[in-house]
């Protein structure tokens, strides 16, 4: 990871690049996942990964989230290392995510409580969260007997929890029912509003990454490469009248176009 | 019946209202007396075989009689020193194997290596019937109960050894790296997250460690010699052919261990609360 600052060749992003990945290299096996790959992620915005199954959308992200590690090059937050950089992670399956032998309150405050937080600090922080995501249930119950939906706000909200610079969400609805869905990307609509959190969202399902993005990374198959990044800047909050508006219509078909010829190549 | 209810309330709301709240009853009713019926068969079958000869006398006692020695030597009070005499060389063996085998195998569970290069031997001496070493035992700890407890406790150690290793071994590694992705030390990891990770299987563990140990206790109550204990008070009735005393041993010695399950499965619900769920 430290190689960058050793190569005399490191090439910064434009203004208002947060995250930047340079000439890394994965293989899982004999055949490169990554190579020679390189990325500017921006600041303050929502960016959704999308691409063919098994071109490794969800390992580029879990490689900048420390999750995996790469066999060479740099990504750097502003220049800084992983370790220097505080960041949330919201898995996709919160029943193996949360811990059941924590109250969903107490879940929350883990990360501060890691950070030696005061227990002063942690009540009042959460007490925070819950009020800007104005949560309407007990949360001095324990995970297991909280609904999917409610789960899944509890492992958003723990994440959010240490005001991380970065948020990172792995296919964070598709262990949940439509109507879950639809209330949690309304919490993360006024979440991006109102604090401008650098976010990067592993998707599967294209219309929900345009709809909650503000670019679309589209990924090559293997050995995976940027196909292209599609801005999407509908005003938010977004509803589900953005959903018929042309230029949400347009932005999808051609995300689609791409993608489909990524495909086929 | 649940489905005659529901087609009964749609014919007739208002007596389906009345019928489905006596169905209730009786199934709340049924509830309670269901677990009983078990019991009060065998009952009645010991007691027709008894007073019907259908075995002979010499080998089954009448329940009534058998009832009535287990009442006697509750009251007089010496069935309950021997029960105690085992309770206590159980427990005693459980805790042993519990101070030694959850450190163990919290420790052996957080390496693989560790686990690997001892893997072998833990699977061997499961696999070795502990009763093969009684002499071996005897031979290092004497004729007291300090043979019978180790022996007991060493059973019930490998036990539980295998069972938390196990348990630290397949704790959810998403919550693992759910914690490492907060910045947790590795020190937290495991006292924060693996350890709860595997306290389901650890009591699991526990619950096979005290069956173990009081199977063992009573053999070597039995054969390695000893002035009380259920085993003892077993073999001894054998011996002076005391059919109703050796029939009311045996049902206390169930009790016992029917009670240590029945209290580590209540601890087990009330501690690791989130088991299964």
């Amino acid at each position: 990871m430290t190689t960058s600052k050793t190569s005399n060749r490191f090439v910064p992003g434009p203004p208002g690049t947060h995250i930047t990945i340079r000439n890394l290299y994965k293989s899982f096996g004999t055949a490169p996942l990554y190579e020679d790959f390189n990325l500017n992620i921006p600041r303050q915005k929502v960016t959704c990964i999308f691409g063919p199954n098994g071109c490794g959308k969800s390992t580029i992200m879990n490689m900048i989230a420390g999750l995996i590690t790469v066999d060479s090059g740099s990504i750097l937050f502003d220049g800084k290392s992983l370790k220097d950089t505080r960041i949330g992670y919201v898995f996709q399956n919160y029943r193996e995510a949360l811990f059941p032998w924590l109250k969903a309150i107490d879940n929350i405050k883990y990360p501060l409580k890691i950070n030696g937080r005061s227990n002063e600090e942690c009540d009042k922080r959460a007490e925070e969260l819950i009020k800007a995501f104005d949560l309407q249930f007990d949360l001095n119950r324990y995970p297991y007997e909280l609904s999917g939906g409610q789960q899944q706000l509890v492992s958003i909200l723990r994440a959010l929890a240490p005001e991380p610079e970065v948020l990172f969400l792995d296919e964070p609805f598709s262990a949940l029912d439509y109507e879950m869905t639809l209330m949690i990307r309304e919490k993360l609509q006024e979440l991006f509003r109102a604090t401008k959190l650098t976010t990067v969202i592993v998707s599967h399902d294209l219309e929900e990454a345009v709809f909650l993005a503000d670019e679309v990374l589209l990924l090559t198959k293997r050995s995976t490469k940027v196909a292209a990044t599609i801005a999407f800047d509908a005003s938010r909050p977004r509803n589900f009248k953005t959903l018929s508006s042309p230029e949400f219509i347009d932005t999808k078909s051609r995300c689609l176009e791409i993608f489909l010829q990524e495909v086929r190549r | 019946m649940k489905t005659d209810d529901t087609l009964l309330g749609d014919a007739k709301p208002n007596g389906a209202v009345k019928m489905s709240q006596f169905a209730r009853l009786t199934d709340r009713f049924r509830e309670i007396t269901q677990p009983f019926i078990g019991p009060i068969v065998l009952f009645a079958i010991w007691w027709m075989a008894a007073s019907g000869n259908w075995v002979s006398g010499n080998l089954l006692p009448s329940p009534i009689s058998t009832f009535g020695s287990l009442w006697q030597s509750l009251v007089s009070g010496d069935m309950l020193t021997d029960a105690y005499a085992t309770l206590k060389l159980t427990i005693s063996a459980v805790a042993i194997a519990g101070l030694l085998g959850v450190p163990m195998g919290i420790i052996l569970g957080s390496s693989k290596k560790l686990y690997q290069s001892v893997e072998f031997v833990i699977d061997f001496f499961r696999s070795t019937p502990v009763t093969a070493m009684f002499p071996l035992f005897l031979l290092i700890f004497g004729i007291d109960d300090s043979a019978k407890i180790s022996v007991a406790a060493f059973a019930a150690w490998l036990v539980l050894l295998f069972n938390v290793a196990y348990g630290v071994m397949n704790a959810q590694e998403t919550r693992v790296l759910a914690a490492k992705v907060m910045g947790a030390s590795r020190w937290r990891i495991f006292k924060d997250i693996m350890f709860y990770d595997s306290l389901p299987q650890t009591f699991i563990g526990i619950r096979m460690a005290v069956s173990m140990g009081l199977v063992v206790i009573i053999v070597a109550e039995m054969f390695i010699g000893s002035i009380h204990g259920m085993g003892h008070r077993i073999i001894d009735a054998q011996q002076v052919y005391d059919l109703e005393d050796m029939y009311a041993s045996i049902l206390v010695t169930g009790i016992i261990g029917y009670g240590l399950n029945l209290l580590f499965l209540g601890l087990e619900r009330w501690l690791v609360h989130w088991s299964g769920r």
